[in-house]
């Protein structure tokens, strides 16, 4: 049976957790209430990355957040990669586990970039297939986390708030709202976030994430935003949030930072910006 | 206009390739700048990971030399596994016969040298036995007692100055390699692995203990001049030994 009851994020900041940020992070907390980790980075047999983890998951709790299983796959999933991730959940025992609507995998090439899917009932009915897969080797009930699109795909023949409200329905998921991955689709694809946000099923996310973009052009010169996570989340980006918590309530939201890392205070700055947030939601 | 896979993971590793029909912008006009988002953020990704594995063979061959090299690897070795941590391990043999790098002929054992670090940076723990529970094994006993290595310790051979050309790259005002076939033995204490250097005699006696058989037989093969004391002392001192039996 899918269990829910295993997630157990705070409604309250969290970070992504990067290594040359662990003594400022278990020293001086502040309001930081859990840390996310990519799964695939804590995959080896021993050494420090677990014994770091091992450490910071008795002083906050963990989200794991996985960026390889492929889930929008064409092929199966493989089983090697889920035993893993079985293994990490099952000694961690996290706080909560999502993975992308996206696939990365293809004829057991790991291609190690978030690649988008049709929206089509075809998809629905395999992305539902591998996260039953999932959530049944998992015992526990996973997030998805709506992506960053760039393109669109002719055959898609539905939105993708409704795709993933299918996939909920088909499944028991729970769901992972980023909302710079809203404002940065938008951007591109040309629709409202505002609208995007009104239209998702705001009582099945569980977790928000927050990141910084890029601003390029596309070939006819309109904005294509690069969801980068190698900047401060942006302005409008802070405003979506303020107009989704508005509409959600509390949620355990986290910052994420994943290249061009900077220094703890920059981050923490982030942090406290989303506790801000939070705490303007009224109770 | 269904949009395979197979097509989507083509147009990706082949640049030269048009962008597959049926991906488009929010108006439904074809795009190309924007499946080149994917094209180089796989590219990208992939190169850094490189970066990141091969620290010592990306100073030696310069920033430039080594992303082109590393495009070229990508294509022809894509990951098997999401583990980037592991990512690489093909490129000494990759070197071995990549046109451009020929000249550098220790480039493919000193990548040798940087995937043993990575690997016994991830190995699994395992509690060391202590000087004191060995010295409690009489003599004869020892002899025939078979020694089990950390699963972190880690052996190579080269014929280049593999260590000194690690050293060299990234450890502050370490001297310069000299020219020289240099072994070396991986332990890892705590977290972090460390290199020493080792004669031949240590490294067939190591290899011997890898290989399974017992403690006497592993010295005759080391054979005469080999000093148990010193490298059973170091192995001790470094929680390099696991089990005795």
């Amino acid at each position: 049976m899918l269990d829910a009851t295993q997630n157990t994020l705070p409604a309250k900041p969290g970070v992504g957790y990067k290594p040359q940020h662990y003594s400022d992070i278990t020293a001086n907390p502040g309001p930081l209430g859990w840390l996310e980790v990519h799964a695939e980075n804590y995959m080896g047999d021993g050494g420090r990355p677990l014994a770091q983890l091992r450490h910071l998951s008795e002083q906050f709790p963990i989200s794991v957040h996985g960026v390889g299983l492929s889930i929008g796959g064409e092929g199966r999933l493989d089983p090697d990669h889920l035993a893993r991730l079985k293994h990490l959940c099952g000694w961690l025992n996290p706080a909560s586990f999502s993975e992308h609507l996206a696939w990365s995998t293809h004829d057991s090439h790991f291609l190690n970039d978030l690649l988008p899917l049709p929206y089509t009932q075809a998809t629905v009915a395999r992305v539902s297939d591998h996260i039953d897969e999932v959530q049944n080797a998992l015992g526990r009930q996973m997030l998805l986390e709506n992506p960053s699109s760039y393109l669109a795909f002719a055959e898609s023949d539905m939105s993708e708030t409704d795709f993933l409200k299918a996939v909920v329905a088909r499944t028991g998921c729970g769901l992972l709202l980023d909302v710079n991955n809203v404002f940065v689709s938008a951007t591109n694809l040309g629709f409202t976030p505002q609208g995007y946000i009104d239209a998702f099923p705001l009582d099945k996310v569980g977790e928000i994430h927050l990141g910084g973009h890029d601003e390029d052009h596309d070939d006819h010169g309109a904005p294509l935003l690069i969801d980068s996570h190698g900047r401060e989340v942006a302005d409008p980006v802070w405003a979506l949030l303020d107009y989704t918590l508005a509409r959600s309530g509390t949620k355990p939201l986290l910052v994420e930072w994943d290249t061009d890392v900077p220094d703890w205070p920059v981050l923490a700055a982030e942090v406290a910006r989303a506790a801000a947030a939070l705490e303007m939601v009224p109770a | 206009m269904i949009v395979t896979q197979s097509e989507f993971t083509a147009g990706i590793l082949d640049p030269k390739r048009p962008a597959p029909e049926g991906l488009q912008d929010g108006t439904g006009a074809p795009t190309t700048k924007r499946f080149d988002v994917y094209r180089n953020n796989v590219a990208v990704s992939l190169t850094d990971a490189l970066v990141n594995a091969f620290p010592v063979i990306h100073k030696l061959v310069g920033d430039e030399f080594f992303r082109a090299m590393a495009g070229v690897y990508l294509r022809t070795h894509l990951p098997d596994t999401a583990l980037m941590m592991f990512y690489g391990n093909e490129m000494p043999k990759f070197l071995k016969r990549f046109g451009p790098a020929q000249s550098l002929h220790y480039l493919p054992d000193v990548a040798r040298l940087e995937i043993a670090m990575r690997k016994s940076y991830h190995a699994a723990d395992a509690a060391p036995v202590s000087a004191d529970a060995l010295g409690q094994i009489a003599p004869d006993a020892l002899m025939a007692a078979k020694l089990t290595l950390a699963p972190a310790v880690q052996i190579l051979q080269s014929s280049h100055p593999i260590h000194g050309l690690w050293q060299a790259n990234m450890v502050a005002d370490a001297p310069k390699p000299v020219k020289q076939a240099e072994n070396v033995l991986i332990t890892r204490p705590q977290f972090d692995p460390v290199q020493h250097l080792i004669s031949d005699a240590d490294l067939t006696f190591l290899t011997a203990l890898q290989d399974g058989h017992a403690l006497g037989v592993a010295m005759s093969k080391a054979g005469p001049g080999f000093d148990l004391g010193t490298i059973l002392g170091l192995l001790l001192r470094q929680g390099a030994l696991t089990e005795i039996s």
